[in-house]
C-alpha cells in the first residue's frame, strides 16, 4: 500500500473557488420564501403610519369579513408575549418594554401594531389596509441631539430625558495630558444611520407540530441558536420543543444577529391556529423596520505635542438607539469607545457616552459595529491634527503607531492588541501609490486650480468575537467532525455563514488535515436539530473561532483515526498523513476510509476507545484578535459640480493567516463597496416628524457596482499568537478602512481653501458649497 | 410584491388596447414606475393591460425624413438601434444615459413619456429635437409636439382612453453637433439635472442651436433664450458662457433631498456650457 500514497496538495491558502456559489448564481438555493409547505398560511402585518401616537382603538371588523383571513391579532392579545430581548447590559440601561405588537402606543413609522393571517398572502395584504385605528398623534423627535436637549418630545414618557443611558470609561490622566499639550484640536463628526439592505429581506415560516409539541421556525438569521434559546423564551416554550433553521440566508450585515419582534410573532400564530404560517419582509419593511446602522454624533479632542505625539483622545459621543433597545443596540457604541485609539499608542482616553433616545427605528449591528465609527473619528483627527502641525499625515500615523516589539499591547481602553506590525501596511500602500509623486503632482494641479486628494486611514479591528467574559451570549464556537463509514466526511458549524464562505474554507481546513479530497467534506450549519450549540457569524469571528473549534475537533479526530490505524496495522508507530495512517516500521498503510469503516464496524476496538469517528470541540478563544491595515483613496473632484470621483482605491489590509484570497478579495471588495456607500451617497433621512425620507432604493443611493471604482486590494501577514491557525478577521476591515480614506482624501483636496472637515455622505451640493457655490 | 388584485389583460392588436383602455383600464408597458408604485399600492389600477405582445408597437423606422419609434421600443433598442445610432444620435446617446442595464433593458420610451417624470432623461433630447408624440384614441390619431405634450409633472396631453403610438424625432441633418450630460441622481439613476443640445454651423455661425432641460423644474423644457443667445454667434467661450448662463433662466427649479432649487440651476449652467461645448465639437467632425 505504500507506495499508492500520494502527497496530497495543501488547500489552505488557494484561491478556491467558493463551493456555495453555483446553487447561489443559478437561483436554485432554497431560502426562507423557497419554503413550501401544505396548509400554509400568510401574514401581513399592519404597522404604525406616525413616529409618535396613542392607539385610542382598532377596528378590525372589516377586515375580518376578508374571504380567506383565519385570524388577526393585536397588541392585547400578545402581552404575555416577550418582550423583545435586549442583550446589552450597561449600568442603569433603561429598557422600555418591547411588546412583540404595540399595545396602547407606537414609538416609530413602522412599529408593528396588527397580525393578519390568511390563507392568501393578497388577501391577507387587502385585509391588512381594512383594519382601522383610530389614532392621537404626538409629537415626535428623530435626532439624537435634539431628543436629549431640553424641551424635546419624550419618546418614552416614563424618562422624558430621552436618554436611555450615561457610560463613562476613563483611563491614565486625560486632564494632565490636555493641560501639559502643545496643542489641541476639536471636531464635531457624525457617522450617519445607514440602511444595511442584505439582498434577502427578513423572512420567518413558523410550523407547530401540536402532537409532537414542537415548532420548527425558519429564519433569516446570523443566529439560530440565539433565535431558539431567547424566542422559546419570549414564547414560553421550552428550548428544546423549538428548532430553528436558517435556510440560505442572503445576506446581514448584522442585521440579522438579531432577534425580531415577528420571529416570536410567527412562532406564536402558528402554535395559536395550528398551521404553518409564512411572513417575508418587505423591501418597504426592511427600510422602515429592520435596525439601522451607525448614528452617531461625535465630539473628538486631541491632545498632541509640537511634534505629533498624541497625548490624550477625548470623545462625547451621542448615540441615536432609536425607540428600543434591539439585541445588541446600547452595546455597540461601546465598541466604539474599546475601538477610539485606533493603532496609536496613547494613553490617556476618556469617553462619555449618551444612549440617546428616538422615534425611530433602533440602531444595532451593521459591518463593523462600532468599529467604523471610531476609526473614522481617530482617523479624522490625525488628519486633522496633521493639519494643525503642518506635517505630513503619514508620518503623524507612524509617529503614534504601537511599536512593533511591544505586542501584545494592552490599550487605553483594556484591549491587549495580539499581535501587529502596524507601519508595514502603510508603507506598502505608500509604496504601491507612490505617495511622494502623487503629493507633487497634487502641489502642482493646485497652481492650476485642480482639486485632487490623497487620503490615507490606518485602521485597527477587533475580530473574533470573542471571550466570552466580553461577550453577552458567550464568545466561544463550537465545531463537530464526523467521518462516515464511508470515509466521507462531515462537518457541523456553529457559525452560521450567510455569505462568508465559510463551506469553502472550512472544507479547506477539514481537508488539509485529515489529507481528503476536499469534495468529500460536507459543511453544514443552521439549524439547531442538526449542529451542536453554535453563536453564530458576525464580528469577523466565524474562522478566528469557528475555525479554530473545527481545527481542535480535527486533531481530537485524528488522534481515533491514528489509534485504530495503529490497531489495524498492528503498530505502536505510526503516523497520519496525506489520508492514511501508515506504520513508520513497515510502510503498511491503511486509509482514513478503510479506518472509518472498520470504527463502525468496531469488530475490534482499541483498549478504552468507542466506536465511530466523531468528534465535538468547543473553543473559547482566550482573546479577541486584531486586524489592522492602511487603505490610500486618490480622488478628484469636479471644480464646477464639486462631484468626487474616486481615481484610485488600494487597501492593504492584514487579516493573519489567509485560508482563501479569493474569499478574502471578495471580502475587501464588499466591504469597500460598504465604506463607499456610506462615505459618498447613502444616508437613511427621517424628518422631523420621524418619517423615513429614504424609505425605497429610489432615495436611499445603494452603490451598484458601474459606481464602484478598481479596488486593488493588497496584503501583509502578521499571523495570531491567539489561535492555531494564525487567522484574524477580514469580513469588516473594509468598511473601516474605507470611509475614513475616503473623508480625508477629499478634505485634503480642499484643504488648501480652509476645509479641515466635512461630514458624510460626500454629496456633491456640499462639496459645492464649500467651494463657495451658492454665496453670490 | 403583493399589489391589490387587478385584472390583467395582454391584447395583440393596438384597436382592442384602445378599446380597454377606454373602459379606465391602466396602460403597463415596460413597468419600470407602475410596478414599484403598485408594489408599494400607491397604484392599485383594477384593471392592467399590458402593451407587450402588441408587435405593432414595437418598432424603430424611418419614414419621410423623420425616425418612428414605436411606444414600446425598450431604452436598450433605441440606444442600441444603428439607424437611431446613425440618423439621430442625440436620442440614443440619451437613451443609454437611463438608469442602469436592467431598467434600459425593461423600459420603454412610450411608457417614459407617457409617464412624464420631471427627471426622466427623454424630454430633453425630444424638446431639442422638436419631437413630436402619435397618439391613438378610439376616434383615431393626433399628432402633438413634445412642448404641447408635458403640461406638468407626471401630466401630458393624453386623455382617458389614448395611447402613444410612437414618437416622431427628425433625422439630423449633416453637420449637426449633439450632446447630452446629466448628473445622475446615485439612488434612482434619474437627472438631477440633465441637458440635451443640438447645434448646426453655417459658415462659421451657428445656425441653429436646441437646448432641452430636464430635472430641473416641473417639465421638461426648450431654453429659447439660450438658443436665441447661441445662434448667430461663433460658438466662443464666451458665447457659450453667456447662452448657459440663461439656460437657467425662468425656471422654478426643484428642491428635494438630492439637491437644491440654487444648485440645480448652477448645475444647469455647468452642464448646458459641457454639452454646447461637446455638440460643437461634434459639428468640427461631421
Amino acid at each position: 500500500m505504500a507506495s499508492t500514497i500520494t502527497q496530497v496538495e495543501k488547500l489552505v491558502g488557494k484561491r478556491i473557488r467558493r463551493r456555495e456559489d453555483p446553487r447561489l448564481i443559478t437561483g436554485t438555493a432554497t431560502y426562507v420564501d423557497d419554503i413550501q409547505m401544505p396548509g400554509m398560511h400568510y401574514a401581513a402585518i399592519v404597522r404604525s403610519p406616525h413616529a409618535a401616537a396613542r392607539i385610542r382603538s382598532i377596528d378590525t371588523k372589516a377586515a375580518a369579513e376578508t374571504p380567506s383571513v383565519a385570524a388577526i391579532y393585536t397588541g392585547k392579545d400578545t402581552v404575555k408575549v416577550g418582550p423583545v430581548p435586549c442583550g446589552a447590559s450597561l449600568p442603569g440601561l433603561r429598557i422600555p418594554h418591547h411588546y412583540i405588537l404595540a399595545t396602547d402606543r407606537v414609538y416609530f413609522v413602522g412599529h408593528p401594531v396588527a397580525v393578519v393571517v390568511a390563507t392568501d398572502k393578497y388577501l391577507a395584504r387587502d385585509a391588512a389596509e381594512k383594519i382601522e385605528i383610530d389614532w392621537d398623534v404626538l409629537p415626535a423627535v428623530a435626532d439624537p441631539e435634539k431628543a436629549i436637549a431640553a424641551g424635546a418630545p419624550p419618546v418614552h414618557p416614563e424618562w422624558p430625558d430621552n436618554v436611555a443611558f450615561n457610560y463613562h470609561q476613563e483611563s491614565g490622566d486625560v486632564d494632565k495630558a490636555f493641560a501639559e499639550a502643545d496643542v489641541v484640536v476639536k471636531q464635531r463628526i457624525t457617522s450617519q444611520r445607514l440602511i444595511p439592505s442584505a439582498m434577502e429581506t427578513r423572512g420567518v415560516v413558523a410550523e407547530w407540530r401540536g402532537a409532537d409539541r414542537q415548532l420548527n421556525l425558519y429564519t433569516s438569521t446570523q443566529v439560530p441558536h440565539l433565535v431558539r434559546t431567547l424566542v422559546a423564551g419570549m414564547l414560553g416554550l421550552e428550548e428544546n420543543r423549538m428548532r430553528v433553521i436558517a435556510p440560505e440566508v442572503g445576506g446581514g450585515f448584522g442585521s440579522k444577529l438579531n432577534i425580531y419582534a415577528e420571529e416570536a410573532l410567527m412562532g406564536f400564530i402558528a402554535m395559536k391556529i395550528g398551521k404553518p404560517v409564512k411572513w417575508i419582509e418587505s423591501r418597504r419593511e426592511n427600510f422602515l423596520c429592520t435596525i439601522h446602522g451607525r448614528g452617531h454624533v461625535d465630539y473628538f479632542e486631541v491632545a498632541a505635542k509640537k511634534d505629533g505625539t498624541i497625548l490624550g483622545i477625548k470623545l462625547k459621543l451621542i448615540q441615536d438607539l432609536g425607540a428600543y433597545h434591539q439585541l445588541l443596540t446600547a452595546a455597540i457604541p461601546t465598541l466604539s469607545v474599546l475601538m477610539m485609539p485606533g493603532l496609536y499608542r496613547t494613553s490617556n482616553v476618556r469617553a462619555d457616552i449618551v444612549g440617546a433616545f428616538t422615534n425611530c427605528v433602533p440602531t444595532d449591528a451593521y459591518r463593523g459595529a462600532g468599529r467604523p465609527e471610531a476609526t473614522h473619528g481617530i482617523e479624522r483627527m490625525v488628519d486633522i491634527l496633521a493639519d494643525e502641525l503642518k506635517m505630513d499625515p503619514a508620518e503623524i500615523r507612524l509617529k503614534n503607531f504601537v511599536h512593533n516589539e511591544e505586542f501584545p499591547f494592552p490599550t487605553a481602553t483594556g484591549l491587549i492588541y495580539d499581535s501587529g506590525n502596524y507601519a508595514a501596511p502603510l508603507e506598502k500602500v505608500l509604496a504601491t501609490v507612490d505617495y511622494q509623486k502623487l503629493c507633487a503632482e497634487q502641489a502642482e494641479g493646485r497652481k492650476q486650480g485642480k482639486l485632487m486628494g490623497i487620503g490615507i486611514c490606518t485602521y485597527g479591528e477587533i475580530c473574533g468575537f470573542g471571550p466570552s467574559p466580553a461577550t453577552p451570549a458567550g464568545g466561544w464556537e463550537s465545531a463537530t467532525v464526523k467521518i462516515e463509514p464511508s470515509g466521507k466526511v462531515t462537518v457541523l458549524t456553529g457559525t452560521c455563514s450567510h455569505g462568508q464562505g465559510e463551506e469553502t474554507t472550512f472544507a479547506q481546513i477539514a481537508a488539509d488535515e485529515l489529507g481528503v479530497d476536499l469534495d468529500d467534506i460536507l459543511v453544514l450549519r443552521g439549524d439547531t436539530a442538526i449542529v451542536p450549540y453554535g453563536i453564530g457569524t458576525f464580528g469577523s469571528r466565524a474562522t478566528a473561532i469557528g475555525g479554530t473549534a473545527l481545527y481542535f475537533a480535527l486533531q481530537e479526530l485524528k488522534e481515533k483515526v491514528k489509534k485504530f490505524g495503529a490497531m489495524m496495522l498492528e503498530s505502536d508507530n505510526v503516523s497520519f498523513a496525506n489520508g492514511y495512517v501508515t506504520c513508520n516500521k513497515t510502510g503498511q498503510s491503511k486509509s482514513c476510509a478503510e479506518i472509518a469503516g472498520a470504527t463502525y464496524r468496531a469488530m475490534k476496538l482499541p483498549p478504552n476507545t468507542q466506536p465511530g469517528l466523531q468528534a465535538t470541540h468547543f473553543w473559547e478563544p482566550p482573546n479577541f484578535v486584531f486586524g489592522f491595515g492602511a487603505h490610500v483613496v486618490v480622488t478628484d473632484i469636479d471644480t464646477d459640480t464639486g462631484q468626487v470621483k474616486v481615481r484610485r482605491y488600494v487597501a492593504v489590509d492584514d487579516c493573519g493567516n489567509i485560508l482563501n484570497p479569493l474569499i478574502v478579495d471578495g471580502q475587501v471588495h464588499g466591504g469597500v463597496a460598504q465604506g463607499l456607500g456610506q462615505a459618498l451617497w447613502e444616508q437613511a433621512v427621517y424628518d422631523d416628524n420621524g418619517q423615513l425620507i429614504t424609505g425605497e432604493f429610489m432615495d436611499y443611493a445603494m452603490p451598484r457596482a458601474h459606481m464602484m471604482p478598481w479596488i486593488e486590494s493588497d496584503h501583509t501577514i502578521t499571523p495570531s499568537p491567539v489561535n492555531p491557525l494564525g487567522v484574524k478577521g477580514v469580513g469588516e476591515a473594509g468598511t473601516i478602512g474605507c470611509s475614513p480614506a475616503v473623508v480625508n482624501s477629499v478634505v485634503d483636496a480642499l484643504s488648501h481653501l480652509g476645509v479641515r472637515h466635512l461630514d458624510m455622505p460626500l454629496t456633491p451640493e456640499k462639496i459645492w458649497k464649500v467651494m463657495g457655490g451658492g454665496k453670490n | 410584491m403583493v399589489p391589490q388584485t387587478f385584472e390583467y389583460t395582454a391584447p395583440k392588436t393596438l384597436d382592442e388596447a384602445v378599446a380597454l383602455a377606454g373602459n379606465g383600464a391602466k396602460l403597463l408597458a415596460g413597468g419600470m414606475s407602475l410596478i414599484p408604485m403598485m408594489k408599494l399600492r400607491l397604484a392599485a389600477p383594477e384593471h392592467l393591460v399590458d402593451l407587450g405582445r402588441i408587435k405593432d408597437l414595437n418598432y424603430i423606422r424611418e419614414e419621410g425624413g423623420a425616425l418612428h419609434i414605436g411606444a414600446t421600443a425598450t431604452h436598450y433598442e433605441v440606444e442600441s438601434s444603428a439607424l437611431v445610432r446613425a440618423k439621430c444620435p442625440l436620442l440614443a446617446e440619451t437613451a443609454a444615459a437611463i438608469g442602469d442595464v436592467q431598467v434600459r433593458n425593461m423600459g420603454t420610451m412610450g411608457g417614459s413619456v407617457a409617464h412624464a417624470d420631471p427627471a426622466a432623461d427623454y424630454p430633453a433630447a425630444l424638446q431639442a429635437l422638436e419631437a413630436k408624440v402619435v397618439i391613438r384614441g378610439a376616434k383615431g390619431e393626433r399628432t402633438v409636439t413634445i412642448a404641447d405634450f408635458l403640461v406638468d409633472s407626471f401630466t401630458t396631453t393624453i386623455e382617458p382612453g389614448e395611447i402613444i403610438r410612437e414618437i416622431v424625432v427628425p433625422v439630423e441633418e449633416a453637420g449637426t453637433g449633439t450632446n447630452y450630460q446629466k448628473m445622475v441622481q446615485p439612488a434612482s439613476g434619474f437627472a438631477i439635472v440633465g441637458v440635451a443640445v443640438r447645434v448646426r454651423r453655417s459658415g462659421g455661425k451657428i445656425a441653429l442651436a436646441r437646448i432641452g432641460v430636464t430635472g430641473l423644474s416641473n417639465i421638461g423644457y426648450r431654453a429659447a433664450a439660450a438658443e436665441k443667445a447661441l445662434e448667430g454667434t461663433a460658438g466662443s467661450a464666451e458665447d457659450v458662457a453667456k447662452a448657459s448662463a440663461l439656460v437657467a433662466q425662468g425656471a422654478d427649479a426643484n428642491s428635494d433631498l438630492h439637491a437644491s432649487a440654487d444648485y440645480r440651476k448652477h448645475l444647469t449652467a455647468v452642464y448646458a456650457a459641457r454639452a454646447i461645448n461637446a455638440a460643437l465639437a461634434g459639428t468640427a467632425k461631421a
